[in-house]
């Protein structure tokens, strides 16, 4: 494969949804139809102002947009090197940044007239942001979660049980993330009319890993102007974690063509990259095709897909999102990745040093500044994307801990 | 291309009956009782054999192949493996179409150009692959008809009028018709507008073309064998496996429940008479 590095890097997918030898739309015919249509129904929203400006209106009023750009005076002074900055999408209505993705979504199946919304969900936090939405327009809403992760994220099952959604069990494969997704897929072969499919990460068939990436960009976009407004300048680095990559594409991609500024990635290296038990797709993976896409996927030498694991139910997916990568092959985005302990470390450092219970998942992006912060100069700002709040995590934590007295 | 799929069909018009397509997943319950199961099922009725090549994460398939497809991974079924199968059933079997069926995964893992020799050595004629649609044909498609596989693709309610040319394009063998919006074994009411919809695609195309999806016994059978050329069965021959295994394993039962339900098929399917 030949890669050649293209005059910007914000171009893509190209009209077949590919980034490079990535993405496409590897789907059943049954969908086909379905993908072409919500590709056109997208391209005429992005054009439309007055969409625009129906999300603009919702993202200030219901999310709660923009989100602050905090400098974490407390965790620069404790590293002693790089100034970091937090952009605390965390703070968005539901908890996380999920709801940026899901407003556009949600909006766009109503305009294109469907009243059934279906969605996958691991950490629960996509499945909350997606009930709620739900709710505030009167949809219907069935949120897919394996049967694993529902065990695991109980106070977000009940909150979407509480918003009115159904949430379905996933008993099929390795009942996580992926196996919600497969069922979520199944409804939508089976109920062709009246359903939208709200896809929860950067991932799947084209058009949907560009239109996430678009509706996250939201988070880049005002990182990028409040770093200017506060400090005159560019970030010299941006840093986020990565399951499917929707919080990190939303940070990355206003920055992509700043070729100064360093981006970093952090995947979930759950029990370390060598025991086999992580959920590092592009560090442990290689090129393959699941669920719409081609992308980088953690498997055997049969092309089964493997189980990924981490402590972080958001992160344990074995795939990535495309524009990921691509981003990965042609070496824009530094891929790097956490483990399930370096991400309990950063959980309490964040917690004890900021007042910010950090998700586990941003917690992995956490972890990485504390490596690498220390070893930058004083003025060499830093961005991490605070993603989502802890609070549904503080269970699995405090398992991990033994109790917290 | 190879010419089993077209001598079959011919075969199967000069007796003016519909042909029966039958499904079952490489591997399952385990390597053996698969390979006696396949060699058995042309004997029993079938006129075509579809083999699963199983795969971890089957979004289009219902709970019966689902568990298919993870009982033969259990019992360490591959994709060199189930080539094997076919060369292993080519020995004793040189006119039976044999068509893969499966996921692209596995193939690309394989390697696009090296499955296409191999399958072509062991005797495969065709492939369906589910998530590959016209707008990925250079991924394998093209390949696999530049090769002499036929490769058949699948139509389904949702393929309107202004796309079905596009779906027919690069075509061969036939043609599958999914009679339902659905995954594999999804129950249907209502058969009667099997005839229209394979009288639609039949005005784009001169290939055969079989119908599937809900198909369970001689009775569903013999409804689908009237609207179409072909009736394909999975979803209940593989839960006839499943109905005949003793904790997990093969039994004495298991190649007699398939073939007897194959033998039940093709009763109701000669009950239609084609002109």
């Amino acid at each position: 494969m030949t890669v050649q590095n293209p005059n910007s890097f914000r171009n893509g997918p190209d009209e077949t949804g590919h980034f490079g030898l990535f993405g496409g739309r590897f789907v059943a015919e049954t969908l086909m139809p379905l993908i072409l249509s919500l590709e056109k129904a997208y391209d005429v929203a992005k054009n439309d102002p007055g969409f625009q400006e129906e999300m603009r209106s919702y993202l200030a009023h219901y999310v709660g947009r923009p989100s602050p750009l905090y400098y974490a005076e407390r965790l620069t002074e404790h590293l002693g090197g790089a100034k970091i900055y937090l952009k605390r999408d965390e703070l968005n209505h539901t908890g996380a940044h999920k709801i940026n993705n899901v407003m556009g979504q949600i909006l766009l199946a109503m305009r294109m007239g469907k009243t059934r919304i279906i969605a996958e969900t691991g950490a629960g936090q996509h499945g909350v942001a997606t009930a709620t939405v739900c709710a505030r327009f009167g949809l219907k809403c069935i949120v897919y979660m394996g049967a694993v992760d529902v065990e695991r994220q109980k106070p977000n099952v009940f909150r979407m049980k509480m918003l009115g959604a159904e949430v379905v069990p996933v008993v099929s494969g390795a009942k996580t993330l992926k196996d919600a997704m497969n069922e979520a897929l199944r409804d939508w072969v089976s109920n062709v009319e009246d359903t939208f499919y709200c896809i929860g990460t950067a991932a799947g068939p084209h058009p949907y890993p560009a239109m996430v990436r678009d509706f996250q960009c939201v988070i880049g976009r005002e990182a990028r102007e409040q770093m200017l407004e506060r400090e005159g300048r560019l970030p010299n680095s941006i840093i986020a974690c990565i399951g499917g990559g929707s919080n990190a594409i939303g940070l990355f991609h206003p920055f992509l063509d700043d070729k100064d500024v360093a981006i970093y990635g952090v995947e979930a290296a759950g029990h370390g990259l060598s025991s086999g038990a992580h959920a590092a797709s592009l560090t442990g993976g290689r090129p393959g095709v699941l669920h719409g896409n081609r992308t980088y996927l953690l498997m055997d030498d049969d092309g089964q897909i493997a189980e990924a694991h981490s402590i972080s139910a958001g992160l344990d997916y074995p795939g990535i999102g495309p524009e990921h990568s691509w981003l990965h092959d042609i070496g824009r985005v530094q891929y790097i990745s956490a483990t399930d302990t370096e991400a309990l470390e950063a959980f309490q450092l964040l917690s004890k040093l900021e007042g910010i219970i950090p998700a586990l998942e941003p917690a992995h992006a956490i972890a990485k500044v504390c490596e690498i912060a220390p070893k930058l100069p004083k003025d060499h700002l830093m961005i991490v994307n605070m993603c989502g709040r802890g609070d549904k995590d503080i269970f699995t934590v405090a398992e991990h801990l033994g109790g917290m007295d | 291309m190879t010419i089993r799929i077209e001598n079959r069909f011919a075969k199967v018009r000069a007796e003016h009956r519909a042909a029966l397509v039958t499904f079952v997943m490489g591997g399952d319950p385990d390597p053996e009782t698969s390979f006696e199961i396949i060699k058995a099922l042309p004997a029993a009725g079938a006129d075509l054999i579809e083999i699963g090549m199983p795969f971890t994460d089957p979004m289009a398939d219902g709970p019966a192949i689902q568990a298919a497809g993870l009982r033969a991974l259990a019992a360490g079924q591959t994709l060199i493996k189930t080539l094997a199968l076919v060369t292993r059933f080519r020995q004793g079997d040189a006119e039976t179409p044999i068509i893969l069926m499966g996921y692209f995964n596995p193939i690309y893992i394989y390697g696009v150009d090296r499955f296409i020799a191999d399958a072509l050595k062991a005797g495969v004629d065709g492939l369906i692959v589910v998530d590959l649609p016209p707008e990925e044909d250079a991924e394998l498609c093209k390949p696999a008809l530049d090769a002499g596989l036929s490769f058949i693709r699948l139509a389904t309610p949702t393929t309107d009028e202004a796309r079905l040319p596009k779906v027919l394009t690069n075509t061969s063998g036939f043609v599958y018709y999914v009679s339902v919006t659905g995954i594999t074994g999804s129950a249907i009411s209502d058969h009667s507008g099997v005839a229209s919809s394979v009288a639609r695609i039949k005005s784009h195309t001169a290939l055969p073309v079989v119908v599937g999806f809900g198909v369970k016994n001689a009775e569903t059978a013999e409804t689908v064998a009237r609207g179409a050329d072909g009736v394909v069965v999975g979803s209940a021959l593989v839960e006839a496996v499943r109905l005949s295994l003793v904790d997990g394993k093969a039994t004495a039962k298991t190649v007699p429940a398939v073939t007897g339900l194959v033998g039940e098929l093709i009763e109701g399917i000669r009950r239609v008479h084609k002109v």
